[in-house]
């Protein structure tokens, strides 16, 4: 027996993330690049160290050679400990067989023996593609006092948002006593987070009971929380009030990457009391040239920038060579973008090749069938060859 | 020859040369000097190390060291948080004979017994006053080839007199058989001059130090190579790669300038051969609305607003709307007011600069400003 611990996190990062398309090929959704120094799963993992869990299963699937050496033994996080600390839970095969997590309640499911070893009062439901700043400590507080069996964190959204979310129907006291999946004409304006508290032998039991339903879906939305309302067990609605977005999509992934240098937006990244930490690669700082031109943005170490850079978000070991321009673009590690080319509202994946006066997306004013417009994205480790022209809202997923 | 880098100790002494630099070591060693936008002065020599293959090194210390132990911490960055060698702080041993070391004689001295229980058969020696990236191994390969019993690493090339004040000189024949050294002469020219970097073997150097104690010796420099330079056979290893010393605040004004030109610094940072460093997660560098940033090395965790040019700003430093930043270097978390204008300055740590300033010095010596201060 372990040391006891009483709340453990588990984090769900085996989700494909196909509709990042070219982005999540041979990456998990976790790893994918985000905020020119980060990873999306750092926000989740620096959250939990931040509010003191220090105990945190990480559930994977789907390509998980990046995302596991990006963990590794969870130094970067502080979560490297001699009890807890983090933990990579790719599926296995057992002495009844093996099976793949055929869903989120399923994952945690077949998990049950990992989180047993720490004997904990409650567990955390987390995601891996969700951006923002949260106290789950709070959350677990509010769970207590409430004496709830499971508390659902959720944002009030604007009313003609509420359709793209799970929303949570409560009483006068935050009691969930109904919820809808992206519903035509929401009833309420609650939308849930993904961001779940459970009392520990609650959801086991739940998870042991739908297991045992061979028609379920094994999912946490669709089977667990309907199941416990059901039976009449104690939901809450915990309100968050700060930033997050889900960057499940290309859009909110661009979205999100330039809400980081929107002065309007409540999300800092320099606030010494809740650092975003991240496995930070070995280089020199970066180097400004000469001939550059760079406002409004964010760029990180290791990069050489000697072009103009507005409104973009540039990671590590990035090359913007004399005469490129970069504009409202995110430049993932290690691309390089050649001199001339230019790169406008548009997503370039790891270690890819921009050639000499390429065109990569266009500014929106500058196109008049504006449904064809949309932020244009080349994968990880692609060649565009000189003078190539990358239309808006492209997906390049092969050299070209 | 193919020799065995896990064979070798390395010793880095991390106070010499405190004395050349002023202030910049008022309160921490010369190894725990800020360089660079995001280093210390220890991360050359010890990152060479590690990427030469040596698995066990010492630091050798006197004083002013606690910011060099905050900076080494479990020399995990460094990846010599080992259980079989590994990172090694050496201070004074502190009982009632043990003093303050005043040569480099008597710093070994003080590290004997971690010396004599390695199991390494040679040890390099390196100062921290010297940035280069350095592959040790071809200077360990040499000095077993040739048999020295010290081989001085060095470079021959032209020397204004105020580099030459601080440094020791040789005179070596054609096999490179060191045949005269001369101690801090004021002459300039075109000379060999030690960077600060020896390689013996173990067994050599305990006989060496326990001799020279024995007859009151202190100084490695004027008691060994000079006095013994018949008696011994030292060679010389000619290091034609980049590298600059520090050896006065305007030799580290202009050793970060260095950096500025891409030619240089790519010579110093290989990717292959990375320089690492304690790691301290600031978020990307921000930059403003109205930046203006040219020529300049900048470090994550800085806010710019205004104007930047032919400067290193190093981690969290702020530069306010309407600032202009002229050929400065600005220390860890410096903050330069609105509408400042500052040129030809060196701030040390957390220095805040008001709005409205204008501070301005001579290129040949940049004002500094020390650690803490408000202007």
């Amino acid at each position: 027996m372990f040391n006891k611990k009483e709340c453990v996190a588990m984090l769900l990062a085996g989700g494909q993330g196909s509709r990042l398309y070219a982005l999540t090929q041979t990456v998990a959704k976790p790893a994918v690049p985000f905020g020119a120094k980060y990873r999306i799963i750092d926000f989740p993992l620096s959250n939990c160290i931040n509010s003191g869990i220090d105990t945190v299963g990480v559930l994977t699937q789907y390509q998980p050679l990046v995302l596991n050496e990006y963990i590794g033994n969870g130094q970067p996080w502080d979560l490297d400990r001699i009890h807890g600390g983090v933990h990579v839970l790719p599926p296995y095969q057992k002495a009844s067989g093996a099976d793949w997590y055929s869903g989120t309640a399923n994952a945690i499911y077949q998990n049950i023996p990992f989180i047993e070893r720490y004997d904990p009062e409650y567990v955390i439901i987390l995601s891996g593609d969700h951006i923002y700043k949260m106290d789950y400590n709070k959350m677990l507080n509010y769970h207590k006092e409430k004496q709830a069996d499971a508390t659902i964190a959720v944002l009030d959204v604007p009313k003609e948002e509420a359709s793209r979310f799970g929303i949570m129907i409560t009483d006068e006291n935050d009691n969930i006593i109904d919820f809808e999946e992206k519903p035509k004409n929401p009833r309420s304006t609650l939308a849930s987070m993904g961001i779940y508290i459970f009392t520990w032998k609650k959801l086991r039991a739940y998870l042991i009971a739908n297991e045992e339903d061979k028609e379920a879906s094994k999912d946490f939305g669709k089977n667990i929380i309907p199941d416990m309302r059901a039976a009449g067990e104690k939901l809450v609605a915990y309100r968050f009030d700060g930033y997050w977005k889900d960057v499940g999509t290309i859009d909110s992934l661009w979205e999100a990457n330039m809400d980081l240098i929107n002065p309007n937006i409540p999300i800092d990244l320099y606030d010494p009391a809740w650092k975003i930490y991240s496995r930070n690669p070995v280089v020199p700082p970066q180097y400004i040239g000469a001939n550059a031109m760079v406002q409004n943005s964010m760029i990180t170490e290791g990069c050489y920038i000697d072009g103009s850079v507005e409104f973009s978000m540039i990671s590590d070991g990035v090359t913007v060579e004399e005469g490129a321009e970069i504009y409202d673009s995110i430049l993932m590690p290690g691309c390089v973008v050649k001199k001339g080319a230019k790169v406008e509202y548009a997503i370039v994946g790891e270690n890819s090749v921009i050639g000499e006066n390429a065109q990569i997306g266009a500014r929106p004013e500058n196109i008049d069938d504006k449904d064809t417009w949309g932020v244009a994205v080349v994968g990880h480790n692609l060649n565009i060859s000189d003078g190539a022209v990358v239309a808006p809202k492209a997906i390049i997923s092969t050299d070209m | 020859m193919d020799v065995n880098m896990g064979n070798v100790l390395g010793l880095i002494f991390a106070n010499m040369h405190d004395m050349t630099v002023g202030d910049l070591t008022k309160n921490r060693t010369m190894g725990s000097i800020m360089f660079g936008g995001r280093y210390r002065l220890i991360d050359f020599p010890l990152s060479n190390m590690v990427n030469s293959g040596i698995t066990e090194v010492g630091v050798i210390t006197k004083s002013n060291y606690q910011s060099l132990l905050d900076h080494l911490g479990s020399a995990r960055e460094w990846d010599l948080a080992r259980k079989k060698g590994g990172l090694y702080i050496l201070p004074p041993f502190g009982n009632v004979e043990s003093k303050l070391y005043r040569g480099r004689i008597e710093a070994l001295y003080g590290a004997i017994s971690f010396i004599k229980n390695s199991m390494s058969s040679y040890v390099v020696l390196s100062d921290c006053d010297i940035i280069t990236n350095m592959d040790f191994k071809p200077i360990i390969e040499q000095h077993v080839e040739s048999g020295a019993d010290i081989t001085v690493v060095a470079h021959t090339g032209p020397y204004s007199s105020e580099d030459i004040k601080q440094s020791t000189i040789l005179n070596a024949d054609n096999t490179g058989t060191v045949r005269s050294v001369i101690i801090q002469p004021d002459i300039s020219g075109t000379c060999t001059m030690s960077l600060n970097i020896f390689v013996m073997s173990k067994q050599f150097l305990i006989d060496m130090v326990a001799d020279a104690i024995a007859r009151g010796n202190v100084s490695f420099e004027t008691d060994i190579l000079q006095a013994k330079c018949d008696q011994l056979n030292i060679k010389v290893y000619e290091y034609d790669r980049y590298f600059s010393k520090i050896s006065s605040v305007s030799s580290y004004f202009k050793a970060n300038q260095d950096l500025l030109d891409h030619e240089k610094a790519s010579q110093l940072y290989l990717p292959k051969r990375s320089i690492y460093t304690k790691v301290s997660d600031n978020a990307p560098v921000k930059y403003d609305l109205d930046s203006k940033v040219t020529n300049s090395l900048i470090a994550d965790g800085c806010i710019i607003e205004g104007e930047v040019e032919n400067s290193v700003l190093f981690r969290g430093v702020k530069v306010g709307k309407g600032a202009k930043v002229k050929n400065c270097v600005l220390m860890q978390g410096t903050v330069v007011g609105m509408n400042s204008e500052i040129n030809y300055l060196i701030t040390d740590k957390n220095v805040n600069i008001g709005d409205n300033h204008i501070l301005t010095s001579a290129p040949t010596y940049p004002m500094y400003i020390g650690k803490g201060a408000s202007v």
